[in-house]
């Protein structure tokens, strides 16, 4: 059954998994909760830029670049959503669809884009140590956020006038949370691919949801589904030699059925 | 009247009297001026209540007082018993609405925790927090909400968590907006009976943006007419006489 752990790539594939679904869940709590799944979504699309941007100009490390990017990426979105009068998912459109044709003509410069395509679609078997390293950070860094934050974000989200008239500076707290999103979607680009990477973010939050009354239970079925077909998936993917991203967004969907089918069957 | 009236304000103001004065507000957007030089003075006890007609800019005058939007002119906070100026005052205030669907995973307690405590609503639930929380929607009877669903509360009972949630802590000045909307008749009334109720027990000064203009006659200390600029202000009876009242809303309201 654990034959598989004797492969290097296959304990870092597991260990990427175990770290990276629960930050996914969280975060993926409070997207729901604040309707940004598009906003996600572009921020994915994204990132194809962020990994261009660090080819193009050879930059010592691409990690750092690319969290650059994310980062400068997410406030820029922000900024720009604030001050405008279009709707939110208008500059949203406009700004993805910029960064990624940015990050596909910069990748295909000197003619070898087919090199990144595993970027589109992922592949988990290529995550390193260092990379299991980075997101083990950024795990430890959202749950400190969300132990010293969840809350303003939520009042935030419930009403912004009312969280101000108790003190709370929404924005700011948005402001992070769009760059952890960006952040952390950057480093696992490589194994889930831009095309799938948004579903890890919506779908455990949204099957938790349906069966979930109160934000602890909320947060605790995210997790819990997220790992579960995070894990699974990857099992199965490896014993059937089928790719593991979409295996595992396979999983979510069926969870997310089996939970909306119990929500329904449930009187208040 | 008048001289009784102001007898009964003198009488509630015996702990923590205050005043807010706002001083020449003005708010523009781009080229157009939505609030022309507004002066208000608002008094402990007392209920003033903001009417106008749609566009008058009433929910801009309220987010300029909770400081959400830049505007011209000052606000002031006195103390007038110690006669302390200070630019610092303590705002409770009930939002029109809130950005919840029915189905939204959080309850009375994890909405009121988020707005009053620091310790994470997604934690297991905090026994002291869960308490006091108690405690405060009790003071409107709406303390056996506290497990259910923010979505699934009825508009009456919605109400009333939004009122404890703005006296968490007591605040100087007290800010209604609208808060009638998809609540009932008997609903509106009671609500109206609870604010009355409140500004007189806890010294506050209440201003509320409201649409019933019966209601508003009744219980109203001070009515302010607001267009961009302030119409008239005064005694509700001497407001609803007003030539630009009655311009505004006809006589049906009067």
């Amino acid at each position: 059954m654990f034959g598989f752990l004797t492969y290097a790539f296959m304990r870092n594939a597991l260990l990427a998994i175990l770290v990276s679904t629960p930050i996914f869940a969280l975060l993926g709590t409070t997207v729901v909760n604040k309707k940004m799944a598009f906003f996600s979504d572009a921020i994915g699309h994204s990132a194809l830029c962020g990994i261009a941007v660090g080819v193009v100009f050879g930059l010592t490390s691409k990690s750092l670049s690319m969290v650059l990017f994310a980062v400068l990426f997410s406030v820029l979105l922000n900024l720009v959503k604030d001050r405008t009068t279009y709707g939110a998912d208008t500059i949203i459109s406009v700004f993805a669809s910029v960064a990624m044709s940015l990050g596909l003509v910069l990748l295909s410069i000197g003619g070898s884009f087919n090199k990144y395509t595993s970027y589109l679609v992922g592949d988990i078997l290529s995550i390193t140590q260092t990379e299991v390293i980075y997101l083990s950070i950024c795990l430890v860094l959202v749950i400190v956020f969300w132990i010293f934050s969840y809350n303003s974000l939520s009042a935030d989200n419930l009403n912004r006038a009312l969280a101000r008239s108790k003190g709370i500076n929404g924005k700011i707290y948005d402001y992070i949370f769009s760059a952890f999103i960006a952040v952390v979607i950057m480093f696992s680009i490589r194994w889930i691919g831009i095309l799938l990477i948004n579903s890890l973010i919506i779908l455990p939050a949204a099957s938790s949801r349906n069966i979930s009354r109160n934000t602890r239970t909320y947060h605790l079925w995210a997790v819990i589904i997220s790992l579960i077909s995070g894990v699974s998936g990857l099992l199965i993917s490896y014993y059937r030699g089928i790719p593991s991203g979409p295996t595992i967004v396979l999983i979510l969907g069926g969870i997310f059925f089996v939970t909306f089918i119990i929500h329904s069957l449930r009187k208040d | 009247m008048a001289e009784e009236h102001a007898h009964k304000l003198k009488d509630s103001c015996n702990v923590h009297c205050h005043c807010i004065k706002i001083n020449g507000l003005s708010v523009s957007f781009g080229p157009d001026k939505v609030l022309d030089d507004v002066s208000l003075h608002m008094h402990c006890g007392e209920l003033t209540v903001l009417i106008g007609p749609n566009g008058a800019g009433k929910s801009t005058l309220l987010k300029a007082i909770l400081g959400q939007i830049s505007h011209e002119g000052n606000i002031e906070f006195k103390e007038t018993k110690t006669g302390n100026v200070s630019n610092v005052m303590r705002i409770g205030y009930v939002p029109q609405s809130l950005n919840i669907e029915r189905e939204i995973p959080i309850t009375v307690y994890d909405m009121f925790a988020s707005y009053i405590s620091r310790y994470p609503t997604w934690l297991p639930k905090n026994k002291k927090l869960y308490a006091k929380i108690r405690e405060q929607l009790k003071i409107f009877s709406v303390d056996d909400c506290i497990d259910k669903q923010v979505g699934k509360l009825s508009g009456g009972q919605l109400q009333r968590v939004m009122l404890s949630i703005a006296i968490t802590p007591m605040p100087n000045l007290l800010i209604l907006d609208e808060p009638v909307s998809g609540i009932d008749e008997n609903g509106v009334r009671d609500f109206y009976q609870i604010v009355n109720e409140m500004k007189s027990k806890n010294d506050l000064a209440i201003l509320l943006v409201s649409h019933d203009l019966g209601l508003v006659r009744k219980y109203a200390d001070k009515v302010v007419l607001l267009d961009k600029k302030i119409l008239c202000k005064g005694k509700p009876d001497d407001v609803y006489e007003d030539s630009n009242f009655k311009r505004i809303f006809g006589t049906e309201g009067a």
